[in-house]
């Protein structure tokens, strides 16, 4: 009875390890080869000695069969830390993928040299290879896109908790500048962003400027409206300025009712309210106008 | 059964919730409170809310209460330190606290309070020198 293909290619691999990886070094940094600059011939080198020792030892224990298995795991891991460096680096998925397919022409032209008589042997212990092969090259490729995805989503809150900045204007009055389109995400930031604020700074006046913005609609009026609710709730007054003519003109043709919230044409105008609410004045100096 | 203790302080009373209110805490308190503005004849009441990680529609309900039957009592109640969170989630459940008069922390609350009743102690006096003229 023959061998079967997963068993053969430990035994292949630490036969030929040497040769094995220097062809696949070679083949990585031949010119031409995708990313072949990028990294540096010894670190490769170390990458392409550590990866074929884990997979011998991988395709050794017991289950090796699932690639999805434990004994893949070290691997694995060892694929995610590879894919993740790379992909700081700025290495496109297919460079990392390439990291892993371009062992298949040394590995199979040893099985070639091994098994050559046998086709039938041959052909299994190809597939196999190519079968594990496939799954690991998929897997650096999916940790990469993984990884960019991170870096989306980390840049995204940023981004809506840098657009939401809470100023402060003076001792007890906080300033909301919003610019931008407001969706639901950002309006929910911006509200409990000013509403912590209000108490980390004990300040009981806040002033939602909207003059960056450039529509309001049904839905951004009820944001509005409600963080003006709950700051009400907290103990704070919340005035809302900067509203433009034709933003007017959509509240009033919506139908929408601002009733009880203050409101003013200008972040000054409404600094001015909000001066007088916690008692404070601004003088002009006598004898200039 | 546990009681929110109730303090009194001059002629203010002041509960601060600590402990998470579940509904037979809350009808004790409306209880309690009531009878404390009458005994005393307190004539503000502050609730601390700073404490407390969630308010239901019905904690909503009560505040709303004990406010009305306070100013019933004239007793003006001033609900303080209420969390960015609390505040979201009752705005999400339509809950504005109409009639509820707040104030961000203990401080603000109980100037809020004084406020109040000097604003009365100046409109009793007027009162009083008004029947005073026109004896």
């Amino acid at each position: 009875m023959s061998q079967s293909g997963s068993s053969r290619l430990p035994a292949l691999l630490a036969r030929h390890e040497d040769e094995l990886l220097a062809d696949w070094v070679a083949e990585q940094t031949a010119p031409g080869a995708p990313g072949a600059k990028r990294v540096r011939e010894a670190e490769l080198r170390e990458q392409c000695r550590e990866f074929l020792r884990l997979v011998r030892e991988a395709a050794q224990s017991e289950g090796a069969q699932r690639l999805k298995g434990t004994p893949w795991d070290k691997v694995r891991a060892m694929l995610n830390d590879l894919a993740r460096s790379r992909g700081t680096q700025g290495a496109s998925p297919s460079e990392t993928a390439t990291f892993i397919f371009s062992l298949k022409r040394p590995l199979f032209s040893k099985l070639r040299a091994e098994l050559g008589g046998d086709a039938g042997a041959f052909a299994e212990a190809t597939w196999t290879a190519t079968e594990m092969l496939d799954e690991l090259g998929l897997y650096t490729t999916e940790v990469h896109q993984q990884a960019r995805e991170d870096v989306i989503n980390r840049q995204q809150q940023e981004m809506l908790e840098l657009s939401t900045p809470v100023v402060k204007l003076w001792d007890g009055i906080l300033a909301l500048p919003l610019i931008g389109t407001l969706d639901s995400a950002r309006t929910q930031v911006a509200m409990e962003s000013l509403l912590q604020a209000l108490v980390d700074t004990g300040s009981s006046v806040a002033i939602v400027d909207i003059t960056g913005v450039p529509t309001v609609d049904t839905l951004t009026a009820q944001h509005l409206l409600k963080t003006v609710t709950a700051a009400r709730l907290m103990g704070a007054d919340c005035l809302i300025s900067g509203i433009r003519p034709q933003i007017a003109q959509t509240i009033v043709h919506l139908g929408l009712d601002l009733g009880q919230v203050t409101t003013k044409s200008t972040m000054a105008d409404a600094f001015k309210l909000a001066l007088k609410k916690t008692g404070a004045s601004i003088d002009r100096p006598a004898g200039r106008s | 059964m546990d009681r929110i203790p109730i303090l009194r302080m001059g002629p203010y009373l002041l509960v601060t919730v600590q402990v998470d209110m579940h509904d037979r805490l809350a009808m004790a308190l409306q209880d309690d409170l009531t009878t404390q503005i009458d005994r005393t004849g307190a004539s503000g009441v502050l609730i601390d809310i700073s404490s407390l990680d969630m308010v239901d529609s019905f904690i909503g309900r009560m505040l709303s209460d004990i406010a009305a039957m306070g100013r019933v009592l004239d007793a003006e109640t001033v609900v303080v330190g209420m969390r960015p969170a609390v505040a979201i989630t009752l705005v999400e459940l339509g809950l504005s606290l109409e009639g509820i008069r707040t104030a961000l922390n203990v401080e603000r609350g109980m100037e809020i309070l004084r406020a109040g009743t000097d604003a009365a102690r100046d409109a009793d006096r007027e009162f009083v020198d008004r029947d005073r003229d026109a004896d």
